[in-house]
């Protein structure tokens, strides 16, 4: 197998990039689509070669998968010890990120192209799709961490784009500003996590960081500062960047804003595959954070823990089916760093497993629920659920796949999402019993706000449309089929035998009691949303006060506003920005007046009158031979 | 050498032309009045060239030669000075030095 191939993988959508955004203005709008779509299909195409090439072909049964590097360049070079490589790494978790990403953005062209049928923007849409396809690519294969911190900021830059893409929007403009600013603070964070970990390993390549056995961290593991090893606190400072990019609790404010972009966006790069960037970069560098710092895997468990919980409670309560859906992606993220931070010893290491599964299956239920919701608007023209119901008679096909989707997410058999819960929640047992009951709890919630979303939207029967409901056009229908047939079918995959932290085959075995007690769960939650919103009644539990809380978001937003505004824009900048305007600027206002007012009493001498010139002159000659005279003496 | 007749007569002459012209000169509104003064400015330097030459240094006629020159000079000068007046005059109306302040500030 020539692992080259991988370059195309990455290039394609490079040069869809290049083609649309140099020659856009010219071309028309069908053509950009029809390279951005052939760009990334063939990248699809080429990713399934490898895929199928690296788990089948190239090691015998039984041997653990090894990582290969395919390409890698020597980028920058600064001396012998300061360099930065790019490349390309093929592992099991890179391989199967690849299949998500290629799949997930084929399936998200084909859709846009009906859906952004008639908007002006549409050729600079695809070409910023495919710059995102591109970035997202770069990430996954990065073989050292500069590089994937480059591209990291890259699908940083292209998410910022495509939220903004309605830009004539103030909540579309500020959405995407919101987003850039949170994950860049997050990012900071990042960096300095890079240079210290860099620091101490004298490496950007993933090969030495992860080399757990290497003499430096033998060294400096002593080290110590506000007591942890300053080794964990780099990895807590790139934990902080992951936050960032994965919507962790605190950082996530800014993806239920990031819903302003368009839907097959939000499906795109706020569900599928840019949020879950934070989760691969923990997993990338799990061996570290396992070995040399399993105090900042416990933060990564918590903090995972405790947004999936947060978020669960809030989609409860939004009525916007795109804000809903994006805390369910931000409670769905939250179990991921979760089994991320409890896989270890106690569960054989099933978290890491799990948590790479649940992403995989996540990925398909999660663009399915977002394109599904995208038909949804497209017809209704509203995000907001109170403008809809009874949709399921309009848009069978729709309702159907949303329903395959919920169910998957709401962790029912044999859909998709059931078996990599399952595993989950298994490896949360096996270590933690208390995250093991949390998120028990955040799948009944799950269940049950998806329920609501789903009959809210799709039965609710009695309200009367203005215009007239249609199911979506085909090439929107098309992708929502495939999606929902994976959905159901792609549990089924033996996640254990292909991505474990170490490469070897883990054998993974249902436990029943588990299965028994999610599924109810799940059911519970499911039979309470069918009470409370199959049919349209009365909601007297708006009112109280619990509730208001939670809708409000538990007021986080507020008071980050809070912070930024009455502190810092307050107390600090605005201050300085008196210091800056009256005494900075102040002086250099007054050099450039008094320059003025000199300027204004002598120009009087400049009168235009020759006569006065030329006595100027001549008394200055006199005073000169006076002069002269006098020294001459 | 001119018997009888000392240097200094000739430097008083040309110091008086001299002044006459730059008291015209600043005094004179009128343009060509002023051109006329420059005139005699100029011709000051020429008596002052050419008694020079003849006193002190009798033998060569440097100060000759310059003072033909000057004149030249200064006939090119007047030409171009009196169509500069022309055209002042074409705009102004009037060759009053006073009304020709635009290039000030």
């Amino acid at each position: 197998m020539d692992w080259q191939l991988a370059i195309w993988v990455i290039i394609l959508p490079a040069i869809s990039f290049a083609l649309i955004s140099l020659f856009g203005r010219k071309m028309k709008a069908m053509l950009a689509a029809q390279i951005a779509v052939t760009a990334i299909s063939a990248s699809f195409v080429f990713s399934l070669i490898i895929a199928f090439n690296y788990f089948f072909n190239s090691f015998p049964p039984g041997e653990p998968y090894e990582s290969i590097i395919a390409v890698k360049w020597n980028w920058l070079n600064f001396n012998e010890s300061l360099y930065i490589d790019i490349g390309i790494l093929i592992d099991p978790i890179s391989v199967m990120m690849l299949l998500v990403i290629t799949l997930i953005s084929s399936l998200v062209h084909i859709y846009s192209i009906a859906y952004m049928l008639n908007d002006e923007g549409f050729t600079r849409y695809f070409g910023f799709l495919s710059l995102f396809s591109f970035s997202m690519l770069g990430l996954v294969v990065a073989v050292n961490i500069f590089q994937m911190y480059i591209f990291w900021e890259l699908v940083g830059l292209s998410s910022y784009l495509l939220i903004g893409h309605y830009y004539y929007k103030t909540s579309a403009v500020s959405a995407a500003k919101k987003a850039f600013i949170v994950t860049r603070f997050a990012d900071l964070g990042f960096l300095i996590g890079i240079l210290l970990l860099s620091y101490y390993t004298q490496s950007f390549d993933f090969e030495v960081i992860t080399d757990i056995n290497q003499q430096a961290y033998f060294e400096n593991a002593g080290i110590t500062f506000l007591g942890l090893s300053t080794l964990t606190w780099a990895l807590i400072l790139v934990f902080i960047g992951g936050a960032g990019k994965s919507a962790m609790f605190p950082l996530h404010i800014w993806l239920p804003d990031a819903m302003e972009g368009p839907t097959p966006v939000s499906a795109l790069i706020h569900a599928a595959t840019m949020v879950v960037a934070g989760i691969y970069l923990i997993a990338r560098m799990f061996l570290v954070y396992y070995n040399i710092a399993p105090d900042a895997l416990m933060i990564v468990a918590f903090i995972g823990a405790f947004t999936s919980l947060f978020a669960a409670l809030i989609a409860c309560t939004q009525d916007d089916i795109k804000r809903v859906l994006a805390y369910s992606t931000m409670s769905q993220l939250g179990y991921m760093m979760l089994a991320l931070g409890i896989s270890g010893e106690a569960n054989g290491h099933l978290g890491y497993t799990a948590s790479m599964f649940h992403l995989f299956t996540h990925a398909m239920f999660k663009a399915l629920l977002f394109l599904g919701a995208g038909a949804v608007i497209h017809s209704v023209h509203s995000n907001l659920m109170k403008d809809m119901g009874g949709l399921r008679k309009y848009m069978p096909l729709t309702g159907f796949t949303f329903l395959v989707a919920c169910l998957a997410i709401s962790g029912i058999p044999p859909f998709a999402g059931f078996f990599s819960k399952d595993e989950i929640l298994a490896a949360a047992y096996m270590s933690n019993p208390f995250y093991y009951y949390v998120e028990l709890l955040v799948a009944g919630l799950t269940a049950f706000y998806m329920f609501r979303l789903y009959f809210k939207i799709f039965w609710n029967d009695g309200k009367i449309y203005n215009t007239k409901i249609h199911e979506a056009p085909s090439l929107m229908t098309i992708p929502l089929i495939i999606l929902a047939v994976l959905s159901i079918i792609t549990g089924f995959i033996p996640f254990g035998e292909y991505v474990t932290y170490n490469g070897e085959i883990l054998e993974t075995d249902f436990h029943l009691n588990i299965i028994l007690s999610s599924v109810f769960v799940a059911m519970l939650g499911i039979f309470i949303a069918h009470r409370l919103y199959k049919n349209k009644r009365d909601m007297s539990l708006n009112t109280s006060f619990l509730y208001s809380i939670i809708e409000n978001k538990f007021y986080v937003d507020k008071l980050y506003l809070f912070v930024t505004r009455a502190i810092i824009f307050k107390k600090v900048s605005a201050p300085l920005a008196w210091f800056d305007r009256h005494i900075v600027d102040g002086s250099m206002n007054g050099i450039a007046r008094l320059t003025n007012r000199i300027s204004e009493i002598i120009k009087v001498s400049q009168s235009g009158q020759l006569q006065q010139y030329l006595l100027v002159f001549i008394s200055g000659a006199f005073v000169l031979l006076l002069i002269i005279i006098y020294i001459t003496q | 050498m001119i018997e009888g007749i000392d240097i200094t007569h000739f430097i008083v002459l040309s110091a008086s032309m001299f002044f006459l012209g730059v008291y015209g000169f600043l005094i004179r509104k009128n343009m060509i009045t002023m051109l006329m003064s420059l005139e005699l400015m100029l011709n000051s330097v020429n008596v002052n060239f050419i008694a020079f030459n003849i006193y002190l240094n009798p033998d060569f006629l440097q100060g000759h030669f310059f003072a033909l020159f000057i004149i030249g000079v200064a006939a090119a000068e007047a030409a171009l000075a009196i169509a500069i007046i022309i055209f002042l005059y074409r705009k102004f109306k009037t060759i009053n030095i006073e009304n020709s302040n635009l290039m000030k500030y």
